[in-house]
Formats: structure tokens, sequence, C-alpha cells
């Protein structure tokens, strides 16, 4: 078998470490240290990096990730750039040569104890060689500066010192790549084609499989094996909770997990895209999505999170899912037995217990058109970027008038597994949309599920926020049902 | 010899440069503790084995499992300490515990080949607990009268009959959180034995000094045979002030025991779960204001919650007390305070020292009681600041007090406060489901220790024969920007480019019996100490310039790097000078010392000139509130702080920022929680990661944020007319949670009091929102509320 190996900064480095040791270890235990580990968990962006993913077929994308979370294993044949790959400072035997985002983050003041700064730098650098980063015309969208960065790049990211200001100013004052950046002309060739991968140490086994069919079979041998796509939930079991699987199965590279398509009945999201991947190719065609996916995590981690991993893990508080059921969608399960369609409204069986079989894995999901006309996404928690839902309202719905023809609930956050609001969808639908009714919808939605007190939110507050989230709902549309009316 | 704070022509000082690191940081080649381990061949690692109780005997603890696992060399208890097994200095921090205080208390460490062979070691120890009752929240340890410490009062003239007086008289409690430090780097020791047999310890620490003190009491050493290094830190906010001693002890154990470098590097659940923070207290009060709002007397308790050692609780504590007036002259005052003692980390040193928990008090009285007494907030804030010639409730007059007056004007005429509120009342008039607040809150606080002896510094500087700079000095790097102010100091000392000064790293060998760095003094204290060494060199090398430019040397100029005569054209380079001057046998080094002068205390007492200045400042924040959700958005926010003459624009605007964002998190998302129940995880800190715990994000910044530094602001007495900055800004966020309060009282009836728990997390801003909308629903102003009971008003 081919040596493992990583271009890091442009220099092939041979890679032999087991599957327990994450990208983020690998590269410091190469003497690379400017990437940190501030949390372990993707929440802090500390040891962000570049890497090069794929953009459609012959172009690559330059992709700021957690490195704490997937292990140096995952990027057998990749490349990536560090803190360090980017620029230098200067030197006995080199004078000063920063990157520009390097060079705005130095000026103006954006490190302090400097720790936060290699993984702001790379967060940063993503975004400036972001091939659709445009300045602004006339009006910006907000969390957008003039050059077009979209501050959402760094929501990832956690700075204790600088208070963020320096740090927005550095972003905003970005031009465009020179045209001799070499990390620019590098987005117009193909990005490293997907290798397989087997490694065993001590016991545990990385393999990345070359086809679905055999990703089937190794599951059929080895059901306990543990599925990875981002690693941004597996990461942290690692990191956090010393999980140590014998076996690890890399699936996110599978062409067959990787389709989306958007067909005249329905549109089909591969359960192993990223999620940002999967934002720019649906490209706003499913609005609950777009509003979704800016307050799903950080882009660091939306990056690397897919919605097979989001379903996989059966988590009451994944955002996904809220939405997915007031979507109404399918997941569609594959094994050696073939192919079946599930509902996510049956998926979900228990606290992380779900409807799929061991040896199968979740290939797509699928969300039937037409969409609903009128849809909302409700997330409650702490702190508007990156946090973790206290609680998750997702609606869908379809008007007949002011009339409620047809109306879809999905909850996250306030039961063992997300659910659908099926008592209040019932006390809405083929009624008048009005403050009254919406506020006994309200009382209903409040009664849903079995809300816990927790250290994100007491049961209390989680009871009232869903029957907030209905009150919104209906002053969100009462302007539209009065002109109706 | 000119006077401390004068500054020459054309000064390093007063530019606005960035951080001395900045391109190291930006490439992350900066280096940091844990990133020097791949340096160390054969470098073992320490993992802790962590109690599961709050408070518990350990009756048995056996090794030997551990020893058995791959990779594990030893295993550190009580029995491998050859001298003190504490790890502070008041004898109350056993370093390896027989009694277990809090969830997570370290009983003994694990060394292993791999940071995974350590962990699986310490997961193999085996310990027999005996579990003993505890005490988590600060009500339990009140109502079991546990606390410890001393319990000082400030008072000044009678405040029951202060009270009496009153025609408006309010009473109220207040109990609020504390903070977790969550510096980004978290705690790290690296310790060997060097070629010399001496004990090194690379230590991301705040106190060199104090590091070295406690590793040579473990050890049975020396000060002189253990040496402390600290290149950086990945910030430190006080958390590393006291916090990293035990760390340091146990890593340099294993280095002489094992004869190998010990790395010792919390993961940040270790981090959170072991180390002490903000503390979190509780105030009971009475307050009594006559008819135009202006404050005539003041009792209250402040119980402390201090965790289960002392560390750093009587500091902060007094810190606290002598800061309840904040900005405001209060006549009659009795203000009483004591540490509680209870089963959770042992709370320490955080940005402020007790001085934003002491502040965080009156704001809250007034927040609560401007709407009872029918005087807008602002209004009543501002009626209420110290005038010259009045003085402190400890004793101190409050020198320059007139620029709270000028500073509040200014900022509100730079924030447009008056047509922003007529906005706001726009805007809440005509939204129903989301309010806006403005508020506006001033800050004064004293710089220097309280405790007199620590207001002393030193330095060392060299200057070679090619005229290049090395500055040694006793203060710690941790991203405040204090090496690029020293190094704009003995620039400026010399007359030398700045890019003649290069900053050696923190060592306790090359500057002796040090101070923390800490109490925003770092600038004053440490930049007195190079500027004494800097111009000892100067007056040297005058005399050999002067015999060079055929001159007297009190005529000769160093500006620039270049050395020149009053009235005479010849000049030479400094290069040339120091030069010459090695070949005349000039000494082109010296030791320099600062002390502070004109400050005491007395502790018992409370009484005393603590301070040897107070800084100003003000801050207008405006918010918007979500009534369905209670989650808030941060406008904008304009402050004016005093800076004195700044001695580095860009550093200084930083530590405004960042300090009052790290303020407003503190009062509105961070929350600690402890498992309070009687369950089996009762004192486990819930909170204990990234993911649980949220400190602030870019969409807690301010949408707009502007800050001015207060001009002509020159401070006598401190280098170069500065002033200390690390700390004062951190209360201007008072002016974050002020407007949340406006907001949220907007969702109800006009000139009702509204209280606000802190931190004001979105959820209870909620429940605040829906007290407001209730009483709207009343629609009458209730008797008695429990925020603020009206004896008149």
């Amino acid at each position: 078998m081919e040596p493992h190996e990583v271009k890091v900064n442009g220099v092939p480095r041979v890679l032999a470490a087991g599957p327990q040791v994450s990208l983020l270890d690998w590269l410091r235990g190469q003497g690379l240290t400017g990437a940190k580990e501030g949390c372990a968990e993707g929440e802090c962006g500390a040891c962000a990096v570049l890497v090069a993913r794929e953009d459609g077929p012959d172009r690559t994308r330059w992709t700021a990730v957690n490195s704490c979370l997937p292990a140096a294993l995952a990027f057998d044949g990749g490349e990536v750039v560090t803190s360090e790959g980017l620029g230098r400072a200067p030197g006995a035997c080199s004078a000063e040569e920063l990157h520009p985002v390097q060079r705005e983050m130095a000026d103006r003041g954006g490190s302090q104890c400097g720790y936060c700064t290699p993984g702001f730098v790379c967060a940063m650098a993503a975004e400036y060689y972001r091939p659709e980063r445009q300045p602004a015309a006339e009006e910006r969208e907000p969390c957008h500066g003039p050059n077009g960065f979209d501050l959402h790049a760094l929501s990832g990211n956690l700075c204790r010192c600088t208070g963020y200001r320096p740090i927005r100013d550095a972003a905003y004052a970005l031009g465009a790549p020179a045209e001799a950046d070499p990390l620019a002309a590098r987005r117009e060739a193909s990005a490293p084609a997907a290798k397989r991968t087997r490694f065993v140490s001590s016991g545990t086994e990385f393999i990345r499989p070359e086809t679905l069919q055999e990703l089937l079979n190794r599951l059929e041998q080895d059901p306990d094996a543990v599925l990875v796509a981002g690693a941004t939930d597996v990461g942290v079991e690692r990191n956090l909770r010393h999980s140590r699987p014998r076996l690890v199965l890399a699936i996110d590279r599978l062409e067959e997990l990787r389709g989306l398509d958007i067909a005249t009945e329905y549109v089909e999201i591969g359960a192993a895209l990223a999620l940002s991947e999967v934002e720019q190719g649906l490209g706003g065609r499913v609005p609950l999505l777009s509003e979704l996916f800016p307050q799903f995590a950080s882009r660091l981690i939306r990056n690397s999170a897919t919605l097979g991993g989001n379903l996989g893990t059966g988590s009451p508080i994944g955002d996904a899912a809220p939405v997915l059921l007031a979507l109404d969608a399918t997941l569609l399960l594959t094994s050696p037995r073939g192919e079946r369609s599930v509902a996510l409204a049956d998926y979900f069986t228990g606290y992380r217990q779900t409807a799929r079989e061991p040896d199968e894995i979740i290939r797509a999901v699928r969300v039937p058109l037409p969409l609903a006309p009128i849809t909302a996404f409700h997330k409650v928690a702490k702190r508007r970027f990156d946090d973790i839902s206290s609680v998750a309202v997702a609606f869908a719905a379809r008007f007949d008038g002011a009339v409620v023809a047809d109306v879809r609930i999905g909850l996250g956050g306030i039961a063992a597994t997300p659910l659908r609001a099926k008592a209040t969808e019932d006390a809405l639908a083929g009624r008048e949309l009005t403050r009254e009714s919406a506020a006994e919808a309200a009382a209903v939605l409040a009664s849903e599920g079995t809300p816990m007190d927790d250290h994100r939110a007491s049961a209390r507050y989680r009871a009232a926020m869903l029957e907030q989230a209905m009150l919104r709902f209906y002053a969100d549309n009462a302007p539209e049902l009065e002109v109706i009316r | 010899m000119t006077s401390l704070a004068d500054r020459p022509d054309n000064p390093a000082v007063g530019q606005a440069v960035s951080h001395e690191s900045a391109a190291l940081h930006v490439t992350g080649t900066a280096l940091y503790t844990d990133d020097l381990v791949g340096r160390m061949r054969g470098c073992l690692h320490a993992w802790p084995v962590q109690a599961p109780h709050a408070h518990a005997y350990v009756t048995a603890l056996r090794t030997e499992p551990a020893s058995a696992i791959p990779g594990v060399v030893r295993v550190l208890t009580a029995a491998d300490v050859p001298g003190v097994n504490d790890a502070g200095a008041k004898d109350d921090e056993p370093l390896f515990p027989r009694e277990v205080m809090y969830y997570g208390h370290a009983v003994c460490w694990v060394l292993g080949e791999t940071a995974e062979a350590a962990q699986l070691g310490a997961a193999a120890v085996e310990v027999d607990y005996q579990e003993l009752p505890s005490l988590l929240t600060l009500t339990e340890a009140i109502d079991a009268a546990s606390f410890q410490g001393n319990q000082p009062v400030v008072a000044r003239g009678d405040a029951e009959a202060g009270l009496k007086r009153a025609p408006h008289r309010f009473s109220g409690s207040f109990e609020f959180g504390g903070q977790e430090h969550f510096y980004l780097e978290t705690h790290t020791s690296l310790a060997h034995v060097d070629e010399s047999g001496q004990v090194f310890i690379q230590s991301s620490t705040q106190h060199p000094s104090e590091t070295q003190e406690i590793v040579a009491h473990v050890l049975g050493l020396t000060n002189s045979e253990v040496t402390v290094q600290c290149l950086r830190m990945g910030g430190g906010f006080g958390g590393k002030e006291m916090q990293p001693h035990g760390l340091a002890a146990v890593a340099a154990l294993g280095a002489v025991l094992t004869g190998r470098p010990v790395r010792l590097r919390l993961n940040r659940t270790q981090d959170m779960t072991m180390t002490g923070k903000r503390h979190p207290m509780h105030a009971s009060w009475e307050v009594g204001f006559d008819d135009d709002g202006l404050l005539l007397a003041l009792r209250a308790t402040i119980t402390s919650d201090g965790g289960w050692s002392l560390d750093l609780s009587e500091p902060v504590l007094a810190r606290a007390l002598c800061h309840i007036d904040n900005a405001y002259f209060i006549p009659d005052v009795e203000v009483l305070g004591r540490i509680a003692k209870t089963n959770k980390t042992s709370q320490t040193a955080f940005r402020g020292f007790g001085g934003p928990q002491g502040m965080l008090v009156i704001e809250d009285i007034l927040g609560r009681c401007a709407p009872a007494l029918g005087i807008e907030p602002a209004e009543l804030r501002r009626r209420n600041f110290y005038a010259p010639g009045q003085s402190t409730p400890y004793g101190q007059p409050v020198r320059h007090a007139e620029r709270l007056q000028d500073i509040w004007a200014q900022l509100s005429v730079r924030a447009d406060v008056e047509r922003r509120r007529a906005a706001v009342e726009r805007f809440n008039a005509s939204h129903e489901h989301s309010k806006r607040g403005l508020a506006m809150t001033p800050v004064k606080f004293g710089i220097s220790f309280n405790f007199t002896a620590f207001n002393q510094a030193g330095a060392l500087v060299h200057v070679y024969k090619d005229g290049s700079v090395l500055v040694n000095h006793g203060g710690t790097e941790m991203g405040q920007g204090l090496h690029t102010k020293i190094r704009q100091v003995a620039a400026t000392a010399l007359g030398v480019p700045l890019d003649f000064v290069r900053l050696a790293p923190t060592r306790t060998d090359k500057v002796p019996n040090t101070s923390a760095t800490a109490a925003s003094s770092g600038a004053d204290l440490n930049g007195g100490a190079v500027k004494h060494a800097c111009e000892q060199i100067r007056e040297q090398l005058a005399e050999v310039a002067a015999r060079k430019l055929d001159t007297q040397p009190y005529n000769v100029r160093f500006v620039d790097g270049r050395v020149t005569s009053l009235g005479s054209a010849e000049s030479l380079s400094f290069a040339e000078l120091v030069h010459t001057a090695y070949f005349q046998r000039t000494p082109l080094f010296a030791a320099g010392f600062y002390r502070t002068e004109g400050i005491h205390w007395d502790s018992t007492q409370m009484q005393g000139e603590p301070f040897k200045y107070f800084s100003y400042g003000a801050a207008v924040s405006e918010v918007e509130v979500d009534g369905f959700t209670g989650a808030y958005r941060f406008l904008r926010t304009d402050i004016v702080h005093d800076v004195g003459d700044s001695l580095s624009p860009l550093i200084d605007q930083g530590q405004i920022e960042g300090a009052f964002v790290q303020g407003a998190g503190w009062l509105t998302l961070e929350e600690l929680r402890w498992d309070t129940s009687a369950g089996p995880d009762r004192g486990r800190l819930a909170t204990q990661a990234a993911s649980t715990y949220k400190i602030p994000s870019f969409s807690e910044m301010p949408e707009e944020l502007n800050v001015h530094l207060y001009e002509r602001a020159t401070e006598s007495g401190v280098v170069y007319g500065s002033k200390a900055v690390g700390e004062p800004p951190l209360m201007l966020a008072f002016s974050v949670r002020e407007a949340i309060r406006a907001a949220a009282a907007a969702f109800g009836p006009a000139g009702r009091p509204l209280e606000l728990p802190s931190p004001a997390t979105p959820e209870a801003v909620f429940w605040a929102v829906q007290e407001a909308r209730a009483a709207a629903g009343r629609g009458t102003l209730p008797a008695t509320t429990s925020a603020a009971s009206g004896a008149g008003g």
C-alpha cells in the first residue's frame, strides 16, 4: 500500500499516526504549532486550518475547518495550509512576508494575546479566497463588509481579548487576491482526489472505502464500526469522552453520498455533503434550509458537518431535524439488502435511538416538492452565533386565504427526540389564523413534548419558547393575513 | 532628571503601534508554553485523577493499577513531596489533598510517556472516598455560617442615622454570578532539571516569582535553585495570578523525581473544573436618597463566594468594598464584607479583582431605584458624581473628580444621546414585539495594589556594543501589550528608534522578587523601573557624549538614535556613542527600580489612600430586546475613557474594547452552573466546556463601537503621564446591562422598577419582559415590589 501522505504548506509529509490522532495533534507533532487547541470540541476555532476541497470537478475551494476534530488520516492524499504556510514573520534569514490577511490583522490590532490568531487568520483566508466574494454593490447585506466579506465566516472563532472590532475591520478591509497569489491560482485546478486509506494501529483501524459497495460490505461484517464524515461529533467524543472506536469508516468522499438532485417532485441531498456544500448547491431553493444554515453551529463546523451525521447521531437537539420534520423529509437508508425510505417523523425512536439498522447507512435526505410557501425557523439559544439550541421550532404552512390549509411543525430540544407538534398542527388545521386562534394554538404548542431543566434553559422557559414561537409565527404573518382578509 | 510624567521631543511613547509580537501571532510562530514540548526530548505528560465528589475524605488510594498500564511512568502522591504539601502560601491548599474539597479536585497525578498513557493511567487509579456533607450555594453557606478569612467593614459617618433621615428609602438583595476566565490558552507548565541542576519551569503564569516560591517550598529548595520563565500567555485576565503555582509544582516534582522533562497542560474541561473563577457575590442593601435623588446613606452586606480556599478572596473582597461607591459620593456608609466557604473551585483574581462586583451593586441599586424616584437613570447617576474635594468612604480624596462630569458631557455630545433617546422612544412606540433601551454609566476605578508592598518593580536593561538594547523586566505579557509599551518606554528613555529595543522573556533569574502582573499596574510599575534603568545608562552616556561633543552632559540630547548637543551642529549616532563608551569603560547596563509613592493602607480599619490615582470613563450603550425570546442585540456603544496620556493608543484602544466586551459577557451570556441537587453529581460544574459556557462571539460585539481617549489627561507621577488601562474599561459594560433593563422595562408601564438578574441571559431577560408585561396588564404600580420597597417616593 502507498505511504500515507499529506501536503502541508506545499510540502509533502509522511503521515504515520493512528486513527485517534487528530489533524491538530499531528500538525503540532510535526512542529507546526501555529494551530492551537482551545477547546477540543470545535467551538473556539483556535485550531482552524485551510484544506483543499473539491469545488466542482475541476476546481478547488480553500475551506477552513477545525483541525481538532477530524483524524489526521482523513487527510491522506490531501492538502492543508496552516497559518505558518500563509506568510512569514521577519527573521534572521528572511524578510517579513505577510499574507494580506495577516497584514490586516497585524496592523489593525487584530491580535492581543495571539493564541486565537492563527485560527482567525485561516478562517479569514478561506473567506478571502471564496470565489463568490464580490464587493457589495450599493446595499450591503447584514453581516457583510463592503468587500463582500461574510462575517459568518468567523462565527466559529472565539477571541477573549479584542472584543472583535479590530478583527472585523481587518476582514472588511481585505481586497481581492493578487493574480500571482499561489493559493488563488490553486483554486483553478482539481482538488486532490479521494484516496483509499487503510491504517491499523494497536487494535484500532481507519478505513476510507473507495466505493459504497465496499463500505456496505465492511459494515455488514462489522456493524459496530463508527461511520465518520466531518467528525464534528465523533471528534468531540474522542477528545472529551475518550471514545476510541475499534473501526472507523470514513464516508465523506463517497460519490453516492454526495449527490444534490433537484428533481420535479423532490430535492435529494446527499448525506455526506458538508452543510456548506448543501447551502451553496441549493442556492436558496429551499428557503427554510436557507434560514437554518447560518444558525447551524458555525461556518467552521458547517464546512465539515453533514446532514447524515446530524441525523445519524439521533440527537434531540440537532438543528436540522426540526426543519426537516417541517419539510416532511424522508431518509433513504441503504444496506446490502437494498434501499428503503423512512419518513423522518418515524425515524427517531428514543433518546439517541433511531430506526436505522446497524448495517444501514443514511445515503440521502429527500425533501418533497412543492414546498409549503410559508416557513419559519426559530432557534432559541444564549448566543446568536455558534450555540446549541435550547429550543428549535420550524414551521411549514400552506394557507387558503387566511385559513391554515396545512401545517407541519418540527420541534427540537423539548423531548428525548425531535418531534412533530401534532396536537398543535391539528389545532391549527382548517382554522383561520387570527390573534385568538394563534393564542389558542400557542397554548397547545406550549404543552407539547417533555421539556427539561438543564444548564441551557429551564423547562419553564422551554415551554414558554414554544408558546412564543407560535405567537411570533402569527405576528410575522399577520400583516399579509390582514391584507387577505 | 526630568519628572516621571514628562515626555521628551518626538517620543516613541504615544505612537500608535501594533503589538510587539503581531507578526509572530499572525504567522503562528509566536511560541506559548505548550509549543515548546516538541523541543524537549523524552518529555513526560501529566494527567490528574479528579475526585467525583464535592466533599469527601480520601480513605484509600491505590496507584498500582495505573503503574500496570503501558506507558505509565509514575504516579505522584503526597508521599512524594519533599517540602511543603501546599499549592499556596496560606497553608490551606494541599497540593495532594486527603480531604476532597470540590468536585474535580485532583487527588494525585499520573505521568506517562504520552498524554494518552497518562490519561489511561489516571482512569486506572483506584480511590476510595468517604463522602461528606457539602455546601454549594451562597445561601447554603450563609445559612450554615460557613465563612473564611477576615470580615472587613468600610464605614464613614452614621449609616443608620443617614437612612433614617432619608425621605426615600429602598432595600433589596441581589445575588450575581461569577465568570470563567476562558483565556484561550489553558494552564500549562513545562518543567525540567537543567544542566546546572537548577529546576527550570516554563509556565503560563502572571506571577513568575510566586510560582518560583511555591515550587521551591514544595520541593524543599531555596528560591535561588528554581527559575521560572514565561514567554507569553494566551490570555490571563487574573486567572494565572495564583492558579498556576500548584500546577507548576506538580510538573517540577515530576521532573525532579524522574529526571525527565514533564509537561502539564490542562485541557479545557480540566481547566474549567479545577481552577478558580471570578467570585460570585450576594449583596443585601438599604439605601436612602433625598428629594433630588442625591444619595444620603448606604448600608450593605456583601458576601463573596470564595470557594474551598482563600486564595485571593480577601484582597478581592477589599477591592469590592472599596468600589461599591463607584463614581458616587455617599455621605454615610457602612458596608460589611465576608467570604463564604463553599465546595467549589477556589475563586480568584479576575480583571477588576472585586471592583466590578462592588460597582455592580451600586449600579444595580441606581438602576432599580431611578424609576421609583422618578428620575431618568443617567441623570440620577450624574447628580451623584463625586465633586472635587470629596473623599471616598475609605478616606481617599477623589483627585480629578471633575473629569467625571467632563467625560459625561463629552460622551453625551459624541454619542448624540439626546437625539437617540428620542429615536428609541419612537421605536418603542411603534414596535410591539421588540424594544430598545439606551443607558449611560460611569466608571471610577482605583489604581495600585491595595496591599502597599506589591507596588514595586524591577528591571534590567542591557545596551550592547552595537547600540542594540535588551530589556528585562518583571512584568509578563498576556496580550495586554505590556511588552509593546515597555519597548516604547525604553526607546523614549534612551532616545533610540523602537527597533533598537528588544524585550527578553520574563524570567525570575533576571529580575527577582517581582509582583504579579495584575491590578492593571504592569506598565505603571515596570515602565517606571525600565525608565529608571534607561536613565541611568543615558546619564552615563551623556558624560561620554559631552566629552566627545565638547559640551556639558545636561546639554546632550538623545533623539531617534542621534545624540546631539544644544547649540551645536555636531552629532553622533547612538551606536557610535555606545562603542566609544565601552572603550572608556562605562557601564552599559543598569538595574532599575520603581515604587509607587504616596500610598498607604490600613487593612484593619479599611482606611487610607491605597490608590495612586483613579481611572475614569463612561459608556453609553443601545440594545434591542426581542420580546418573544428575551434575546438581545447590542446596537451601538460609545466610550470616552481616561488613560492619561496614552503610552500606546492602539494598545489602549484594544484594552478598552476587549475589556468592555468581556464585561458585557460577564453581565449577559456567561453563566456558571453547578449541580446543586442532592444527586450523585452534586457539586459538578455543569458548564465545563466551550459548548456549554458561552463567551461573547462576533454576534455580541456592538454593531457600532466608538472609543475615544480622554484628551489632555496627563497623570503626574506616572510613567510618561499615562494611566493604567487593563481593568477599568471592563466596568463600562454596566451600560449594556442597564440598557437591557431599560429595554425590558419598556414592555411595561413607565416608571416601574424592574429587577434584572446577572447574568442577564436571554432567559432571564425574557422573564423580566414578562414581569414588565404583567405590570402593564395590571396597569398600576404595585405598592411594594421586591425590587425596591419604597419607604417614601
